[in-house]
């Protein structure tokens, strides 16, 4: 038998249609779903509302879920949202150490890397030199604090506002926001 | 409407067989079939094991889980792999 993991995913779809619990259609529109309607333009959304709104983002910082909610987006792996602020002190990073837990309705899928053991391993042992890698360099003034994604807690980095955006409307600051800044590997 | 983040993102899946079998075990949740958080141990246990691949590890967690709770049978599992390995070969002479 097979170790191919193509085959292997092929056979238990088969089976599973064949014991009508599931339908080719039901599970392309899943995919579908989560590769296109979810995705990080909701967390750009959000961001952009704390940038220009300071009592959005007082909201936000004190209770994530209900904050998001106000913009339309939950969902059942946005039980507990936490928005944590960088700021000229403090730069916060986002992992999910055992697995891969992650704010799927505000950033979608997670990226690969953030699946990686390495990364998985080492944004907690060796932040710095994790953001390093990803070009992102902090002063070394800048504490960096790493948050573990849980299968109830997961977190959104809110970035600072992109010090040349003086004037930019909401939508155009959602343009500048994007994923990575979004998990603290990024600024902007 | 802006939608730019979705530019700096990259592909989620890597190979077709891994969104089917995202979407295999999402579309499990949504009718009951699958208990999400056995599953999700399940993951946490093979990605601990060393496994380095995420979605063969997803595949493996998937199949022990629904094994496990009765969902299909490791036989049926067995006698469908055989069958999509004979028709994967039957299709790669087609042409």
């Amino acid at each position: 038998v097979s170790d191919d993991p193509a085959i292997r995913t092929a056979a238990l779809e088969a089976l599973l249609v064949e014991k009508e619990l599931l339908s080719t259609d039901a599970i392309d529109a899943i995919v579908e779903h989560y590769e296109s309607d979810l995705g990080p333009q909701h967390g750009a959304r959000v961001v952009a509302r704390a940038w220009v709104d300071p009592d959005f983002r007082d909201r936000l910082l004190a209770d994530g879920t209900a904050a998001v909610q106000e913009l339309g987006i939950g969902g059942a792996e946005l039980n507990t949202l936490v928005a944590v602020e960088n700021t000229a002190e403090v730069h916060n990073l986002v992992v999910c150490t055992l697995c891969s837990c992650y704010p799927w309705p505000l950033l979608g899928l997670p990226p690969r890397w953030f699946k990686e053991p390495a990364y998985r391993a080492r944004a907690v042992a060796e932040p710095r030199s994790v953001l390093r890698e990803f070009g992102v360099e902090l002063p070394q003034g800048t504490a960096i604090r790493v948050w573990d994604s849980t299968s109830e807690v997961r977190y959104l980095v809110v970035p600072r506002r992109p010090p040349d955006s003086d004037g930019a409307s909401e939508e155009e600051l959602a343009a500048r926001v994007t994923r990575d800044a979004m998990v603290g590997t990024a600024l902007l | 409407v802006t939608d730019p983040p979705r530019a700096n993102g990259e592909l989620v899946f890597e190979a077709p067989w891994e969104s089917r079998a995202f979407g295999i075990a999402m579309a499990l949740r949504e009718r009951g079939v699958l208990d999400y958080e056995r599953f999700r141990a399940a993951l946490i246990d093979r990605l601990g094991d060393g496994e380095a691949d995420y979605y063969c590890g997803w595949q493996d967690a998937l199949e022990r889980v629904l094994v496990e709770s009765g969902v299909v049978s490791a036989g049926e599992l067995e006698r469908a792999r055989a069958e999509s390995h004979d028709s994967a070969r039957r299709s790669n002479h087609r042409h």
